[in-house]
Formats: C-alpha cells, structure tokens, sequence
C-alpha cells in the first residue's frame, strides 16, 4: 500500500511517453470511452450471471426430464450466444482503446495492471471455447456431458470480470509501484491486481450482474403474462429470473453501502461529490436532488445527519467536503452526484419490488396477482439498467481529473493525435445501429415458437 | 525473458492470422461468391464453417494486444498513437463483421441477409488490410517512440504497408480455401470441394506472387529489413515459406485437404517468424530495441507464471473444441443461405 498523502506531493510522472501537451478533444476521447463503456457492461452482466441461470435450468431437465425447462435452456442459450458475439466484438474496442486514446496511460503503466488483462484474456478465451461447444453442442453431446461443458462458461464469466475490475479497482486504488523522478518503478503485479477496492467492486458488479440480467430476462416474460401467456413455459421462464433478481436486490443494498463506506474512507474527495458536500462536516446532511452551484447544493431536500449515517454508521460522523483538495483535483460535481442518486433511487425501488415479489412467495406461495406488479417487472428491466450506467458514471467521472487516482490525470493519459471527434462521431453511429440491430435481432427471436429450437 | 514474451506475443499473432485470418478470408469469398442464387451455396458453407469457432479464433488478438502492453507498454502506446487511422479502421470492422455474421444467421428474407452479408464480407476484406497496413508500418520504421508522434497518414499508405495490407487479405483468402475445401468434403458435397479447391489453387499463386513481390518493395525501401529476411534464421523461416507454400499446392492439386490444412498454415506462418527475426534486435525497428521496450522483470515474470497457467487450461480446451470441430459433431445441417427464404 503506498501513502496517497505523500504521493500527491510528488509531481505525477510525465509517463512512458511524455507529457501529450494540450489536448483540445480530451472531452471527446472521454465521451468515447464512456460510450463503448456503456455499450459493453450491459453484456458484462449476461455475461456474469446468464451461464448460471441456463444451466440451472438444463439442470432442472436433468433431473425431471421435463421438456419445458430444456426448451427454456435452449433458448436463453441462443440469447447468451448472441449477446456473447456482440460483448467480444465491443470488448475488443475497450482494449483498442487503451492504446488510441489513453497511450501514455497504458505506456506509463500497462506494466503495472497489465496482468490483470492478460488472466482476463485467458478467461475470455476459455469462455468463447465453452459457449460454442455449448450452444452448437444441443442434442449433438451427451446430455451430461453438455451440462459439464456449461461449468467452464459459468466460471470464466466469472473470473474474466474479476481481472477487469480488480484493474479499475487499481486505477481508483492505486498500489503495487513506486514513483521515484517522475518514473514508475519497483513494480509488483500481483500486489497492483489485489487491490483494496477489488473486493467491493467485485461483489457490487456482480450482484448488478444478477441484477440486470435477471430483470430484464423476467421483463420479457412478464409481457407475456400480461398479454396473457400464462402457459407453463412462460410460468417457468418468469419465476427463475424473477427470483434470481429479486434475491440480489436487496443485497445490493447492502454492498453499496460497503462500497460506499469503503469510498469515503479512501476517496474522500470523490464521495463528497456523491452527495455535493462542499465544506466539510460533522453530522452532515443527505440531499436529495439538487444542483450544485458555487459550492452549495441548491433546491434540493435535505435530511439532517442522513449523510454522516450512511458514510461513517454514526450520526455525528465527520465527513470531508470537496475543499480539502485544491478546485483542480475535484470531479465534476453535478453528473457525478446526480448518477448517484439515479442509483441508488432505482436500487431501493429494485429492491421493495423484490420484497413484495418475496413476501407474497414466501406467504401465500403464489406470484402476486397485480397487474401493477407486472408492469413493474416490466419497467424493473430498463431502470436496472440505468442504475447499472449511473453507477458506473458516479465511479468513473467520481474518479475525476484522475485516470490514476492522485497519480496521473487524464489530461496526461491521453493521445496527442488529432481528429478524435470524427472517431467520435464514427463510433456513435456504429454503436446506434448495434443497438437497433441487437434489440431487432432479440426481438425477432422472442417471436419465434420455442418449439423452433 | 523479454525473448519468450515477445515470442508469446508472435505464437498468439501467428495463430490470429491463421485462424482469424481465415475467417477473414471466408468473407472475402462470401462477398466475390455472386448473385443470391449462385452464391448461396459458398455462402451456406461459410456459415457453417465459421460459426462455432469464429469467436474463439477472434480471442488471440486479444492476448497479444494484451501481451503487448503488459510487456512492452511503451512499443504499445507508440504504435498505437502514431496508427490511429489503420487500428480505428481495423477496430470498427471488428465491430462489423462479428455483428453482421451474428445477424445474418437470424435474418428472416432475402433483403436482409443480402444487406447484413455485404456488411459482413465487406468489412471481412478491409479489417485485415488495415492490421496488415499497420503491421507493414511497423516493420517499415514508420513508428516513432512517442505520443502520435509518426505521421497519422504515410506510417501506414507506404509501400510496405500497402504491400502488407493486401497480403494480409490474400493469406486470409488462401488460408479460407483450403480450410473450407476440407469442410466441404467432410459435409460430402463434390460441388462445393471443387469450388473451394479451383479458390485455393488461385488464391495460392496470387498470395505466392505478392510474398515475392513483397520481397522486391523491401529490397527497395527498407534495406534492413530485406537483409534479414535473407540471411540466417530470417531466409530460414523464408525457405520454410516457400517449400510449405509449394507443398500446399501440391496437396490441394491432389485433393489431400487434411493436410493442406497444415501446409498452408506453416507457410503463412514462416512469414510471421521470419519478419521477427528480421528485424531483430528491434522491436520498433529504428527506435527501440526489444530489450529497451521491456517492461520491469516482475511484470515479465508474472506475466510468464499467469500465461504459463493459463495454457495449461487453455490448450486442452481448444483441442476439445477444434477435435470436435473437426470431427464434425458440431456441425450443423448445411443449407444453401438462399434457400431459408425460398417458398
């Protein structure tokens, strides 16, 4: 672990490849890299946890025989295939990127987090073995066998998005080199991917990854129920996803507290941002709403103590404002604070839908009746999915004038090269008409009779 | 160390160009294989050739771009600024032909998957031109050490480059044709083997005509380069080339596809190792020598313990995967791409 404190006073290191100089596009590299961002971690949560509820499903066939279940099995699998292609292809601009827009952050330091791709990329590799085998496997291996070759799709689901965010856990966390003249050195790897934050970061994004994936998987099928398909297949495909996303709701509630604790302890400065605060306080306020002006948060509601329970778990806890750093190492205010609470509003609402879905399971042993509820489930898909981008907005633009927290800026990170609006503008028509495509292609394939399979 | 990193680094890229290329190259032939009628059958077999292993053939890129800034992070960061224009192009056709090929195996008529196919062959053709070029553009000395400090423009519209960029595409054609010349006899259909194997024989004088003629370019333009490429390991690997290239014809002449397979892939290959060797020390030839690009030995070695793991899990798997790819178990039905949507 290195002393932030004492970091911060040496200069940050100009990097492998020198200072790029001013940059007039930096704004557009940073627009482009959120956007492939946000295009690609939609597909890091079915990649997380949609393996998992195929096999469940496929092991339910197993054991009963019921063609229901390996109907329902064969058909997400055709989902996960899908969204798999579609995660390589976008996942291969994320590490283009690294060196077209960030070179001198992946010059300065790609030896440091650098290892964390590479085990990555061994999952990656192992997991687009798996999925193929897989899905092109149905009724051509033996059943048993099948199910076995889902196992290593489930795990590299796992572990691949384990290296990732153990590095943004890094960039935030920084650890694992030492900066002696404005160079990197005395690198240790392994000490830079287990970083402190990994684990919060970790179980955060994974339980989003159930989150997500299982509420809009139980969004489709409870269209259907609504539009009156109610037959056992439907009935099948709603509960299993429904009730995998409803146990992780409320559970995210409680890793984003951890989360949020582990923050304010360690980035002081960006949960500040979170909630606006500028000066700090004891036993500070928690504002809902509110637009941050000339160092306050105006027209917002204001709970007294709220934020000093929820960062520190006491009411008189003292929680450090924005001030305590000089105004050009803070993060940009208003998006960082508005995506927090985008978050964690959807994330409440999440999860009181998730209790009532429980509730009613666990004391009358029936899906509610509401058509209301239906709807919710509906609405619950989206919503999950834009607490997923708001989260990930909060803790990227949080992380703010910083590439690598308190060590390099993005200002220094980024090409020296010209044109990136045209990239920009290139890219975002590329990604509008993946999205069309994709959602065109899902669509279709919801209309097909599973009996096509 | 920073040999066996660098060597990793080649093994991963020469098996990209082999695998992937060849899946570039099934898209050229998709996007010169005619009209919906004519075409369709070339088009079924692609289909089914490339589905199941495509996204595992695409995944060596991203070993080595991952090797390659872990071990040589400021080679990377160098290259990848001054060959922004290329590795944008390369990156966005990636984009494209995953997604086009994904889609078309769900589209519903005729328009769409004619629309979706010229997506997908198209960018099949200019995704392998664009690494070519930026490879050609390396080995040409055109990368400074820097930030986008090499011209955005000549590093890559060079000679070499342009040399590079279309032997890029011609490998991944001739590569395509032998591999698919064996599917289709596995599938049992005479037509399409002869099709394939009439692509082969011709792609294989076309990429033996531009390999030699790549040769004169950088006799001319980069000396150096051509010096290792005729003496010692570097004409060795040449050699090798060359009798594997002749080999292969003779293979496909007399319709052993199995073992063409392998022909051809040594022959690409031995360009790959040779271009190495040639232009060692240097890794951005000019600029920076392997060992001054080398990340700190902790990385290396870390990095050599992880890939080291990771193969022990990673070349079983790919043996199950290509065993039973090649024994056809997961095949699927082959079907003209026309005739989904004939009445």
């Amino acid at each position: 672990m290195i002393d932030l404190g004492l970091l911060a006073q040496v200069a940050p290191p100009s990097g492998g490849l020198g200072d790029p100089g001013p940059q007039p596009d930096l704004l557009d590299a940073r627009q482009m890299q959120a956007m492939s961002f946000m295009f690609h971690i939609p597909l890091v949560c079915f990649g997380i946890s949609f393996p998992a509820m195929v096999l469940f499903l496929e092991g339910l066939w197993l054991r009963t025989g019921d063609p229901v279940y390996k109907r329902l099995a064969k058909r997400w699998s055709k989902v996960m295939l899908i969204m798999f292609a579609v995660g390589v292809v976008t996942g291969t601009v994320l590490s283009f990127e690294f060196g077209l827009l960030w070179p001198n952050f992946t010059a300065t330091f790609g030896e440091v987090f650098g290892l964390g791709f590479a085990l990555e990329g061994f999952s990656f590799f192992i997991e687009a073995i798996f999925i193929a085998i897989y899905v092109y496997g149905w009724d051509r291996i033996r059943p048993r066998l099948h199910f076995l070759c889902g196992i290593p799709v489930v795990i590299t689901g796992i572990t691949g998005s384990l290296m990732v965010i153990g590095v943004n856990g890094w960039m935030n966390n920084p650890t694992g080199f030492d900066v002696h003249g404005g160079k990197v050195t005395n690198v240790r790897p392994w000490e830079a991917l287990f970083n402190d934050y990994l684990a919060h970061e970790l179980v955060h994004m994974y339980v989003a990854g159930y989150l997500v994936a299982g509420f809009i998987v139980a969004g489709v099928y409870a269209r259907a129920w609504l539009k009156g398909r109610r037959d056992r297949y439907h009935r099948v495909g709603l509960v299993v996803s429904l009730t995998i996303a409803c146990l992780a709701a409320p559970v995210q509630l409680v890793v984003g507290d951890w989360a949020a604790r582990t923050v304010a302890d360690r980035q002081p400065v960006k949960l500040a941002a979170f909630e606006g605060l500028a000066n700090t306080e004891k036993g500070a306020e928690f504002t809902i709403g509110g637009i941050y002006e000339d160092g306050a948060l105006e027209y917002g509601i204001s709970i007294p103590k709220l934020l000093s329970v929820l960062a520190d778990h006491d009411p008189n806890g003292v929680v450090k404002g924005l001030n305590t750093v000089p105004k050009e190492d803070q993060p940009p205010v208003n998006p960082v604070h508005l995506s927090f609470q985008v978050m964690v509003f959807i994330g409440t609402g999440l999860a009181a839908l998730a209790a009532l879905y429980l509730l009613t399971w666990w004391r009358k042993r029936r899906l509610p009746h509401s058509k209301w509820f239906y709807r919710g489930v509906v609405a619950a898909g989206p919503l999950a999915l834009v607490a997923l981008i708001a989260g990930w907005v909060t803790t990227e633009v949080g992380r703010q004038p910083w590439v690598v927290y308190d060590v390099m800026r993005t200002s220094q990170a980024v090409t020296a090269a010209d044109g990136l609006e045209i990239g920009y503008v290139f890219l975002a028509v590329l990604y509008a008409s993946l999205a069309v495509a994709v959602f065109w292609l899902l669509r279709r394939l919801s209309r097909q009779p599973a009996e096509a399979d | 160390m920073a040999e066996v990193c660098l060597g990793l680094m080649i093994a991963g890229l020469t098996a990209y160009g082999l695998l992937a290329g060849a899946d570039f190259g099934a898209g050229f032939w998709d996007l010169t294989a005619g009209g919906a009628r004519r075409g369709g059958r070339v088009r079924g077999m692609v289909k089914r050739s490339m589905g199941p292993v495509w996204e595992a053939n695409h995944v060596w890129l991203i070993f080595v771009l991952v090797i390659f800034w872990t071990a040589f992070p400021v080679a990377f960061g160098s290259a990848m600024s001054t060959l922004y224009v290329p590795l944008f192009g390369a990156m966005v056709g990636i984009v494209l032909r995953g997604a086009a090929f994904a889609l078309r195996g769900q589209a519903a008529t005729m328009g769409e998957a004619r629309g979706l196919g010229a997506v997908f062959a198209l960018s099949s053709v200019l995704t392998p031109f664009f690494m070519g070029a930026a490879l050609g553009g390396v080995a040409a000395g055109e990368v400074p050490v820097g930030n986008a400090q090499g011209d955005p423009w000549s590093s890559w519209t060079n000679p070499i480059s342009l040399l590079v960029g279309v032997l890029a595409v011609a490998t991944g054609a001739y590569l395509s044709a032998v591999f698919l010349a064996g599917d289709s006899e596995r599938a049992g259909l005479p037509d399409l083997v002869a099709a394939f194997r009439a692509r082969a024989l011709g792609a294989a004088v076309v990429t033996g005509l531009l390999a030699a003629a790549g040769l004169a370019v950088v006799s001319s333009e980069a000396p150096d380069l051509f010096d290792g490429l005729t003496s010692g390991a570097g004409l060795v690997c040449v050699i090798v080339s060359g009798v594997a290239g002749a080999a292969t014809l003779a293979l496909l002449w007399t319709g052993r596809f199995f073992l063409a397979r392998f022909g051809g892939a040594l022959a690409v290959a031995g360009v790959t190792v040779g271009w190495v060797f040639a232009q060692s020390p240097y890794l951005l030839p000019g600029e920076l020598t392997l060992d001054q690009a080398a990340a700190g030995d902790a990385t290396l070695t870390a990095t050599l313990v992880s890939v080291a793991l990771g193969l022990l899990v990673l070349l079983p798997s790919l043996w199950l995967l290509y065993s039973l790819v090649l024994r056809g178990r997961l095949d699927q039905a082959y079907e003209p791409l026309d005739q989904r949507f004939r009445p």
